[in-house]
């Protein structure tokens, strides 16, 4: 019956037909596939925690400002000066200490939670944290309720209240959703143990160290041992959330 | 035991002119709230007065209190049903009628504000149960079906045995419906104003007072549009029970600000309040307390104001606008009044970090709210005229 219906002169159009679906599932279905992997890759770690440690007595202000700089051109999000609904994933902080007048300068960012607020509110669980630790936001389901942004006590998260165009690939982003430090996942995800966030990258040239990448978890990591040698303050460690990111002469 | 003769109930009848114009005003009133709706999900949420600071603003204001008014809203027949009180019975139907309308409203709100209303089938079909929001998604739809069964089994002659349970039903979920309403701040362990589970009773007779101070509103002009009997009785009882939720609203009021008051860790978000926080103290002293708490409570409670069917019509309006108030101060308030991520430090930012947040609602959030609540009036009103809702009159009881 089919040999019948397959006409001599329906055949090439069936065969384009028949390739382009092809091609077309193919289309869909590859970068599926690649991102299971990646996830896949992503989750398998045992016991991963990436984090963050910021030297703030190592950082000037300049300094503070390239981090912020080197993470806008690497995510492709621009601050409006005095702009109330622009994006900030991270951004410079001026601490004046109260009774000394002592000044010092601090790039805030998503602290990357062990127990993320924004995770426990959001009704679909589009905010949801990996398991070598990073808080992400997952834009195909975020319906922009903002109930994250209420629940996070560090002021990390920014919803997108305009229509965005040239947006990069390394860093999706829409209107109508919420966003925050990614913690250059991209990079991480790619490197591994040896990336290096933007931030860090633009404040450690020659050598020094101002802000180091690296797993937590690991006691073997450059990251601990500092941590353990040094010490460093979790910011509203009151909150019991246990940060990812951790800062130094606080 | 006395039996009552059955009480009647009909559709509202009237057609004047004045009747259809209002309504066609008020349909007028909610396609513009649709219409600003989608203009803000077309535009984004810059051209409304909402920030990365104060994420929620006024359509939150006018959901919140149509979600909590609606809850309310049943208590009418929750006294009859639940408590035995037959002389609410005669009003139980509007009261659920009332109770759906108004979260319908409000529903319609909150999701229209969303940043992305088109993903309400994510919202339906993925669920985190540790979030509030998810669990309220399910309590509002939940009060939904409950009360249209439980207006049903009243209204089916052949089903009223069951409408006592039904009854208790819609009874226990609207309280924890509005439990989970104040929970979504109460939960909020970061923010000073928030954090405290007295916010969920609070709400609660918030709901209490906000839902009957519609009731009283929408009974008494229903009934005028119709020519049909309210003896003064009907509404005496009406106006203690306003009388009492009101008072019990103040005293949340005044408990939860002393409590905060007392823990030297609260006092700048306390003198933000109730003393240097401009709009905000304004609105807390003359509107929420002195024309929404206090002179309602004169009003209902001045001997020589009894029976006075006027004045408890204006002390409900005023406990509305008292409502407004309250829930401005709680949600935008309470964002507006900076994190305090650094303590023991002065802190600058680009970011508006330690800094009193600005907020103008904008025009597209006014309209959306007020569609909304026109939408949920609409739908009783509409309700009322199509279903056997109201009793064809409330005369004087025979003792």
């Amino acid at each position: 019956m089919a040999t019948e219906l397959d006409n001599i002169e329906l055949r090439p159009a069936r065969r384009q037909f028949l390739k382009g679906a092809a091609a077309l599932a193919a289309t869909l279905v590859a970068p599926g596939v690649m991102l299971y992997k990646t996830g896949q890759a992503s989750t398998s770690g045992q016991q991963l925690r990436w984090g963050l440690l910021i030297d703030t007595n190592a950082l000037s202000e300049a300094d503070v400002d390239a981090c912020v700089d080197a993470c806008q051109r690497e995510h492709g999000w621009k601050a409006e000066v005095n702009s109330p609904t622009a994006a900030q994933w991270i951004r410079k902080v001026k601490l004046t200490d109260t009774e000394s007048g002592h000044q010092r300068f601090l790039p805030m960012m998503c602290q990357h939670c062990a127990d993320p607020p924004c995770v426990d509110v959001c009704p679909t669980g589009a905010s949801f944290k990996r398991a070598d630790g990073i808080v992400l936001v997952n834009k195909h389901t975020c319906i922009g309720c903002r109930y994250c942004m209420m629940a996070c006590p560090y002021k990390a998260r920014s919803f997108i209240h305009e229509t965005l165009k040239d947006q990069l690939p390394v860093a999706p982003r829409g209107k109508g959703t919420v966003e925050s430090c990614t913690l250059c996942v991209h990079r991480v995800d790619r490197d591994g143990a040896n990336a290096v966030p933007a931030c860090a990258e633009a404040v450690n040239q020659g050598g020094r160290k101002a802000i180091l990448f690296g797993d937590l978890n690991d006691p073997q990591s450059e990251i601990s041992q500092r941590l353990r040698k040094l010490g460093a303050v979790k910011l509203r460690a009151d909150m019991g959330l246990n940060p990812g990111v951790r800062y130094q002469g606080l | 035991m006395k039996t009552q003769p059955a009480m009647r109930y009909a559709e509202i009848k009237t057609s004047t002119p004045g009747y259809w114009s209002v309504l066609i005003g008020m349909a007028v009133i909610a396609l513009i709230g649709f219409a600003a709706a989608h203009h803000m999900d077309v535009e984004g949420h810059h051209i409304t007065g909402m920030s990365n600071q104060v994420v929620w603003g006024l359509p939150h204001v006018f959901a919140i209190f149509l979600i909590v008014a609606a809850s309310g809203a049943l208590n009418l027949a929750s006294l009859a049903s639940v408590f035995g009180k037959q002389a609410y019975k005669p009003l139980a139907r509007f009261s659920a009628i009332l109770a759906i309308a108004l979260l319908v409203g409000g529903l319609a709100i909150l999701l229209l504000d969303l940043g992305r209303p088109e993903r309400l089938v994510v919202a339906m079909t993925h669920y985190n149960f540790k979030s509030i929001f998810a669990w309220n998604i399910i309590l509002y739809t939940g009060f939904i079906v409950i009360v249209m069964a439980y207006l049903w089994l009243m209204m089916e002659r052949r089903m009223h045995r069951w409408s006592k349970p039904a009854g208790l039903l819609a009874f226990v979920w609207r309280l924890v419906l509005t439990t989970g309403t104040g929970s979504i701040f109460g939960f909020l362990v970061a923010r000073e104003a928030y954090d405290s589970a007295l916010l969920a009773p609070m709400f609660i007779v918030m709901s209490f007072a906000f839902g009957l101070a519609m009731f009283i509103l929408l009974l008494t002009l229903s009934f005028r549009l119709d020519q049909r009997e309210l003896d003064a009785s009907h509404l005496q009882r009406l106006r203690k029970l306003l009388g009492i939720f009101t008072a019990g609203v103040f005293y949340f009021v005044v408990v939860f600000h002393l409590t905060k008051l007392y823990g030297t860790q609260n006092h700048d978000f306390e003198r933000f309040i109730l003393a240097e926080g401009g709009i905000y103290t304004l609105l807390f002293w003359l509107v929420q307390i002195g024309l929404g708490n206090l002179l309602p409570l004169a009003l209902i409670y001045a001997p020589r104001l009894q029976g006075s069917s006027s004045t408890l019509v204006i002390a409900s309006m005023l406990v509305i606008l008292g409502a407004f108030a309250q829930l401005y101060i709680i949600i935008i308030g309470g964002q507006a009044f900076p994190l305090n991520i650094f303590p023991g430090y002065a802190v600058e930012s680009s970011f508006f970090d330690g800094v009193i947040s600005e907020y103008s609602p904008s025009l597209w959030e006014f309209l959306l709210g007020f569609g909304g609540v026109t939408s949920a009036l609409l739908i009783a009103l509409l309700g009322i005229r199509v279903l056997p809702i109201m009793p064809e009159g409330l005369p004087a009881e025979t003792q």
